[in-house]
């Protein structure tokens, strides 16, 4: 029954691998409920790896604790071999709910970042302009957010996020917030991107077929508390058109191993 | 008289006649013109009947005004009291803003402070006043602080309210860019409240008004105070309501001039919307 496609790899340590995050024994408890209990996790670098599970398990929690914007109880983040409890310019992230600035254009909010940084206006506008025309938005630059659509602001946050020059991009669930249409198109453009880039992500997602659909290596976690249960390699030809991916065969097969997996947490 | 003003009733004026003008309504300007032709007709015909011997017309009320302003008394008046109320509500908007900003970022700051402005929102201001007469006398500094003890709970209290709302998500992301302590509050706070914070600037300045006009009114006579009672005790009805009409509709200026810099500076993503 096994996949010859998918390749499980033992949750505990891997082989010579180039990480750029290294987890360690990171815990994290809200009140009585424990969220995450002692991860153990490596991301490996110039991929994208997906932290997949059922909500409660930890994800989004895990992913903040990585960004520095939330303190764990126990363990320790360490990027490109230091150690880190902030955020820092190694790291930028993509917020669930876009957290644009709504009194500013999609210029501005796209060289946010740079702002905070103190860079000069004409550089960080020349930088926004060109990762505003990355993903897709070039025209939308003297927008205001509340005139775009779901997808079209996430987009700015990407680029947001882009323009910072970070090693690490961490998504929290970026696409739960856009419409299915929209959702589709961006999977494809982040794959087109993902290859562009050459940057390491990190991203959370409850979709399975999202996570097989884009990631190098999936994480899936369990509930209640938060563990590692399983890591996955879907070994898919993403070279191809996006279209075939969704038909697949291994595609198909890596999903529904996944679901298989994941449905004794449902409830 | 309440300190507290709803921000409908403060820009009450402009609101007449709206109904009757259905198939004009993408002409704002016409529609507008139409409003005041409206309210200065039934006020015409209003003092015709006449409602009441105190009441003038509309036209005599404007003839009182010119005249007024001809022979320099309403110009005198309003020099006397534009500078407690400007002094007032300049300090009200800037210590107000700056205490409430101060309560919603600092727990002690909040404990210490926010109940003596609750309860001085909830108490009938105007009865402090003849006590501030007492401390301070009646000269500038018993008006401006008459103008301030009205005008400041308002601009604190919704300052703090709109910093403690404030995004946590726009935070959260400042913070994933690196932004620093001042950062958070100079490019996210300040502007995520702004628009509470101006709501508060609006009726802070209206109650500033009320408070100018409550001070001249009971304690020193001078000003446009001083003008209502004098006309209003030499029977000059029409001058009477032609210096009251000035404030309303000064006042009124005042809070459209406010809006302006709101969306001008502040928010500008409202601008026509």
């Amino acid at each position: 029954m096994r996949n010859a496609t998918l390749r499980k790899v033992p949750t505990e340590q891997p082989a010579m691998m180039d990480s750029i995050v290294e987890v360690r024994g990171i815990s994290k408890s809200y009140g009585n409920v424990e969220a995450l209990r002692s991860i153990d996790l490596d991301f490996p670098r110039g991929k994208l790896t997906s932290l997949l599970g059922p909500s409660g398990c930890g994800k989004t929690t895990l992913l903040k604790i990585i960004a520095g914007l939330i303190e764990p109880d126990g363990g320790k983040v360490s990027v490109n071999g230091r150690e880190v409890s902030k955020p820092g310019p190694e790291r930028a992230f993509v917020f669930q709910d876009f957290a644009l600035l709504p009194w500013a254009t999609v210029l501005r909010n796209v060289a946010f970042g740079l702002e905070l940084r103190g860079r000069p206006v004409a550089e960080r506008e020349k930088v926004a302009r060109h990762y505003i025309a990355e993903v897709g938005l070039s025209g939308f630059e003297d927008k205001y957010p509340h005139e775009l659509s779901g997808g079209m602001r996430q987009r700015v946050g990407l680029a947001r996020a882009l323009s910072v020059d970070a090693d690490v991009l961490l998504l929290d669930e970026p696409f739960s917030a856009v419409d299915e249409q929209n959702r589709r198109k961006f999977q494809e453009d982040l794959i087109r991107l993902r290859t562009n880039q050459n940057k390491t992500f990190i991203f959370v997602t409850h979709s399975i077929e999202e996570a097989v659909y884009i990631s190098d290596r999936i994480v899936l976690l369990s509930p209640r508390p938060g563990r590692v249960s399983q890591i996955i390699e879907p070994e898919i030809d993403r070279s191809v058109d996006p279209d075939r991916i969704h038909r697949d065969k291994h595609y198909l097969d890596t999903v529904e191993e996944i679901w298989q997996g994941l449905k004794q947490y449902v409830d | 008289m309440a300190s507290v003003r709803t921000e409908g009733e403060a820009l009450g004026l402009a609101t007449i006649g709206r109904g009757e003008a259905r198939s004009w309504e993408n002409n704002p300007t016409l529609l507008r013109l139409v409003s005041v032709i409206l309210f200065a007709g039934i006020w015409q015909i209003a003092g015709m009947i006449p409602v009441s011997f105190a009441f003038p017309t509309f036209f005599e009320t404007v003839t009182a005004l010119v005249s007024m302003i001809a022979d320099g008394s309403l110009p005198k008046a309003y020099l006397s009291t534009l500078q407690p109320l400007l002094l007032g509500v300049i300090l009200s908007a800037f210590l107000g803003v700056g205490i409430g900003t101060l309560c919603g970022l600092w727990r002690p700051g909040e404990w210490l402070m926010i109940p003596i402005f609750i309860v001085l929102q909830a108490a009938p201001v105007a009865a402090f006043i003849p006590m501030v007469t007492f401390i301070y006398g009646i000269g500038m500094t018993a008006k401006t602080l008459a103008v301030m003890i009205l005008a400041l709970p308002v601009i604190v209290l919704n300052t703090y309210k709109a910093v403690r709302n404030v995004n946590v998500s726009l935070i959260a992301m400042c913070k994933s860019f690196l932004g620093t302590r001042w950062q958070i509050v100079s490019k996210i706070i300040l502007p995520d409240a702004s628009p509470v914070i101006f709501a508060g600037l609006r009726l802070g300045v209206a109650a500033g008004f009320v408070g100018v006009v409550l001070a001249e009114l009971l304690i020193t006579p001078t000003g446009i105070g001083d003008l209502i009672t004098y006309h209003r005790s030499r029977a000059n009805y029409a001058e009477m309501y032609a210096t009251i009409a000035s404030i309303i509709a000064l006042s009124t200026l005042t809070l459209v001039a406010l809006q302006w810099v709101e969306s001008r500076v502040f928010r500008p993503e409202k601008r026509g919307a």
